[in-house]
Formats: structure tokens, sequence, C-alpha cells
């Protein structure tokens, strides 16, 4: 027999394996893509109108249980959305009236009004939640989609 | 052919029936017919037909996988009941849970068998672990058998943490939260690893879902397939023999039907009523519904991790939580493929001065994390003495390198006594193993509020 370099049977065999293996990748593709979160109505996320602006005092945290944020309103009238997750393991923060910040019960994370890290182990300050004023100066928070920040930018804030 | 004559008084369709029960004519009153049934019993699909009879001694295997076996199948037993009192909506499986503990016949029973057994299993997963590493049962040609073994108490722990969720009280809300949120950490992959889990942004209704699913159908059958090819192996490459160093094992056989099987059903009786008894005394925990506004404090993950936690407390997250345990993973499976000095399959720690430097591993490490945690927690402050370094240098590469150096000189001090590298890897794995289970027990028991140290008996 004659010893050929790539026979008949290991091409038959490279086809065979390249063909299990674009098998198992389809079906896996069609398994992940199955299980991508699907997000539940009403679970998460959707648009929160919080009413007129100047209803809310300078200087004050008002929790949305329903958003799961809170709405701050700093000294200088600018509002932000602030995601109640905190950052570093995923703990519902409190706010602490008493002490003007957040404070994680978990694991001792400390954070200003504004969400900046006061105290570690949090890696990076509170998440915020796209927030805007519309023209009859409604409160309109959108919670589909949190923004991480790395550090407190004042272009989050949002002024009426 | 048969000997028996089939008595004829019976009607004929019950002797078809016993017939076709057995699927080989009856056995002959002589030991040769007895042995040809027992060659072909199914018990020997799972056993090898002999045992070494030294190795039967419970102080060398103490039955530990055949107790991973029989906790598999109570779990399996009472999991597949409890499926039918539980309902897997976060508005209806506290109530259920609640309904199951008060309402059902026998219900608390079988919740707390479940728990205990699938708890239990965590320990005795790793006590097998140890027993297999300090005999040096991983030897050739077992090496991937262990790898196999590895993926099996990843699984087991999975197992136990969708199981953890699904009572949907606060303990399981903030545990599971807690849990997963340190797959975030993870470069690149983790944020889709969670969501993927998590089926959203944070612990909800899909979570459950996907939790349910992996605890009832995903994870058991990859146990189940994995176990299979696992005892497989065990029987092809037969369990090593117990034996002093230097001396030949004992080459003695016996039958496994019935010396090995007698033992495992006995061992397993007495397991039982163990378990049994503890049930229906100790309740499995059940706090107050989950309450996602409200993390209690402290909210603790699932007492199996608290040693990952408790790592998180002291370096940076990617480090405590990714880097570091997973180098350690990495350590533990090639583990078997790095043995080439020594054969010592069978003997307890290698040598006597193997035992003596586990014994002294145990110990440095042990009091080792304890200075550790106390100094970190009271004095040491790295981020603060180097505030030019980014957290992840002073708090990540500047700890885990002085770490590394740390084990690696610790190898070399062990082999400059006169250790073998397989004895000083010994001495590190050791080292490491206790470092581990004293972080845990720390974790669990001597951290309170806002996870700072106490004394739990004050």
């Amino acid at each position: 027999m004659t010893k050929k370099k790539y026979s008949r049977r290991d091409f038959l065999n490279s086809l065979l394996i390249f063909v299990g293996t674009t098998a198992l990748a389809e079906l896996s593709l069609v398994g992940l893509r199955f299980l991508t979160p699907r997000g539940v109505e009403g679970e998460f996320g959707g648009q929160f109108n919080l009413g007129s602006f100047d209803q809310y005092p300078l200087g004050s945290v008002t929790p949305v249980e329903a958003g799961l944020f809170y709405l701050v309103r700093l000294m200088d009238g600018g509002f932000l959305a602030v995601y109640r997750r905190c950052t570093h393991l995923g703990c519902a923060v409190p706010f602490e009236p008493a002490e003007q910040r957040f404070v994680c019960p978990c694991h001792g994370s400390g954070f200003t009004i504004e969400g900046d890290v006061l105290n570690e182990p949090a890696p990076r300050p509170l998440d915020l939640f796209p927030l805007s004023i519309n023209e009859t100066g409604e409160i309109i928070v959108e919670t589909n989609q949190s923004i991480e920040r790395d550090r407190i930018d004042p272009a989050h804030i949002v002024y009426a | 052919m048969n000997n028996h004559e089939v008595d004829d008084k019976k009607p004929a369709w019950i002797t078809r029936v016993i017939r076709s029960i057995q699927r080989d004519p009856l056995p002959p009153e002589d030991d040769r017919g007895r042995m040809r049934v027992v060659m072909n019993s199914l018990i020997l699909h799972v056993h090898p037909p002999k045992v070494s009879k030294s190795a039967l001694q419970l102080n060398y295997t103490f039955g530990l996988g055949g107790l991973l076996l029989l906790l598999f199948t109570i779990l399996s037993i009472t999991g597949v009941l409890l499926i039918f009192a539980y309902t897997p909506t976060p508005d209806t499986a506290y109530e259920s849970i609640v309904a199951l503990q008060t309402e059902v016949n026998f219900g608390n029973l079988i919740r707390n068998l479940h728990h205990w057994s699938g708890n239990l299993m965590v320990i005795v997963g790793v006590l097998h672990l140890l027993r297999v590493f300090y005999t040096h049962s991983f030897a050739t040609p077992r090496e991937f058998n262990w790898v196999m073994g590895l993926i099996l108490l990843l699984l087991i722990t999975a197992a136990n943490f969708t199981g953890y969720l699904l009572p949907w009280d606060q303990l399981a809300y903030w545990a599971v939260t807690v849990g997963t949120s340190l797959l975030e950490y993870i470069p690149i992959l983790g944020e889709s690893l969670m969501l993927l889990l998590l089926g959203g942004p944070e612990v909800g209704a899909t979570t459950l879902t996907n939790f349910y699913g992996l605890h009832i159908a995903i994870i058991p059958l990859a146990i189940f397939g994995i176990v299979s090819f696992h005892i497989w192996r065990v029987r092809k490459d037969k369990i090593t023999v117990p034996r002093k160093e230097g001396s030949e094992a004992d080459k003695k056989t016996v039958t496994t039907i019935p010396h090995l099987i007698s033992i495992e059903l006995a061992y397993a009786l007495v397991w039982i009523a163990v378990l049994f008894s503890w049930s229906a005394f100790i309740n499995a925990p059940l706090e107050g519904a989950a309450n996602p506004a409200q993390s209690p404090n402290p909210a603790k993950a699932a007492w199996y991790f608290m040693g990952f936690q408790e790592l998180l407390l002291h370096f940076h997250p990617v480090f405590g939580a990714i880097i570091i345990p997973g180098l350690g993973l990495a350590f533990m499976f090639i583990m078997p493929y790095l043995d080439k000095d020594m054969e010592t399959a069978g003997v307890w720690f290698r040598s006597r001065l193997g035992k003596w430097t586990t014994v002294i591993s145990f110990f440095l490490g042990t009091i080792g994390a304890s200075v550790f945690v106390l100094l970190d927690e009271y004095w040491l402050d790295l981020p603060g003495w180097l505030p030019f370094f980014p957290n992840f240098i002073s708090n990540g590469w500047i700890p885990m390198a002085a770490l590394l150096l740390l084990l690696i000189g610790y190898h070399d001090l062990l082999k400059a006594f006169g250790a073998k590298t397989c004895e000083s890897r010994q001495g590190v794995f050791t080292l490491l193993i206790a470092a581990f289970i004293t972080m845990t027990i720390i974790g669990i028991f001597f951290r309170g509020e806002g996870m700072v140290l106490i004394i739990p008996w004050t």
C-alpha cells in the first residue's frame, strides 16, 4: 500500500470533526441565545415620572421603592437618580439622614449624598439612572440601563 | 442449566414473571455456580469482583466516597419529594416553604434531610479530597479521576448555592446577591455571566426560575454523568492499598460480594440513622421573607463561600474573588500531574517526614491566617501607606506577590530540611488549605455587624 500524505480516510475524519464541531457550536449558540435574559414586565426597569421638581427641597434624599433608586437633590438644586445597589457586592444601601450619607450594612462601604465613595471596600461610586426634566418641570427617570461611573462627574447632575 | 425445579404448584404466569426478573437461570447449589451469579451481578458494574483486603479498613478510606454517593441518593429522593411541595415564584416560594414546614405531613423532616445532607455533602466532599490527597491516591493512572473529582466538588458547591436561593427568605436572597456579585469582578466576561445567571441586574423572578432549573435538572444530571465516569475509573484503576513507608502493598484480595457490600450496607445504615435523627431534631434555618429593599447586617454569603468573602475583605476584589482562588484551584487541578519523584500510593502523608511537615504546615497555616487577619484589621493598611498607587496595586499585586514569595520560600525551606519536592508541595498545599479553612471559620463565626471582628461567646 502506498503511503499518502493525506489519505481519503484522513480527509473524511477531518470533515467529520469539522461538521461535528460546527453542529456543537450551532447548538450551543441556540441554547445560549435561548437562555439570554429576557426582561420581565414590571420587575425591573421602566420609566418613572416623579412629578414637579420644585416639591423636592434642597439637600433632600427621597427613596423611590419601586424604581430601586434614590432621588437626590443637591444643595445647589441639581438632581441625581442614585441606584441603591452597593457597587461592592450588591447589597441595598440605606440612607442615613443623621449622617447625611449612604452606609452599606453588608461590608461597611460609605457614600456621600452624590454617591461618591467615602469608605472602602466599594470600588466605585454608586451607579446612576438617566434623569431628565421635561418642559412642564416633571422629573423623568429611566431605569432600564444604569450608568457606571469611575468618579464623580458634574456632567451627570441635572438642573431644572 | 437450571437445576432447581420450578414449583409446579405455582401458576405458569407467576413462574414466567419470576424467570423474567432473574436474567440468568437460578444459581445451582455449588460454589462455581454461585460465583457465576456473582460475576454477572449488577453490583459488579460498580465494583470490581475482588477487592484488596487491607483497603477495606475503615481508617483508610473512611468510606467517604460511598458516603457522598449515599448523600446524593438521599438528596435525589428528598429533592424529588420537595418538587411536589414547592412553587418557584417570588410570590409563592416562601409561603410554600412555610406550608411545607407547618402543613405537609413530614414536610419538615424531608426539608431538614435535604438541607443537612446537602451541607454535609460539601464537608464530606472536601474530606474525601483530603483523604485522596494525603494517601497519594491520585498516583498514576488516576490523575484524571482527581480532575473529575474536583469538578464534582465544584458541582456540589453549585448545587448547594442554587438550592440556597429557593426558600426565598432574607438569608437566601442576600447570600445569593452577595455570592453572584462576586462574578462581576471577573474581567470582561463577569458582567454578562452575572446577567445570564440572574436573568437581570438584580436577584428576581428570573433568577429564581434559573436557579430552580439548574438545581433540579442541570446540576444533578451533570453530577450523575460525571459520577458514573468517576466510579467507573475507580473500578477499573482499583483503589490504592494502604501500606507502610518502604513496604510492599498487601496483595491479599477478597470477593466484593459479600465482604465489601456488607460493610457498605452497614455503613450506609449507620449514616441514614444519624441523618434521620439529626433532621428529626434540628431544623433547617428559615428567616423572614426576602425583602430586596433591606439588606441584613451583616450580609453573609453561604457558609462555604465565607473563606472567599473573608479574602475579599483583605484584597482588591479582582484578587480576592478571582485571581487568588483561581490560582489555588489551578494548582489543585494540576497537582497529580506535577508528581514525579515519589511512588508512595497508599502511604499516609508519603513518609514519616511528610507526616511531620503536614502537621507543622497545618499549624503554621492556621496561625498565619489568624495573625494576618488581625494585622490587616488593626494595623496593616497598604492603600493608606502607599496612596500614590492605585488600589489594585497596593491592595492587589503587592500583597499577592508577598504571599507568593512566602509560599515559594516555605517550599524551599522544607526542601532544605530534606523534604522531597512532593513533600514540600504537600506542605504548601496543607498551609493553603489550613489558611482557607481558618478564614472560612473566621468569616462564619468571628464577623459581626458591618463585618467587624467579634468574639462570638461574649
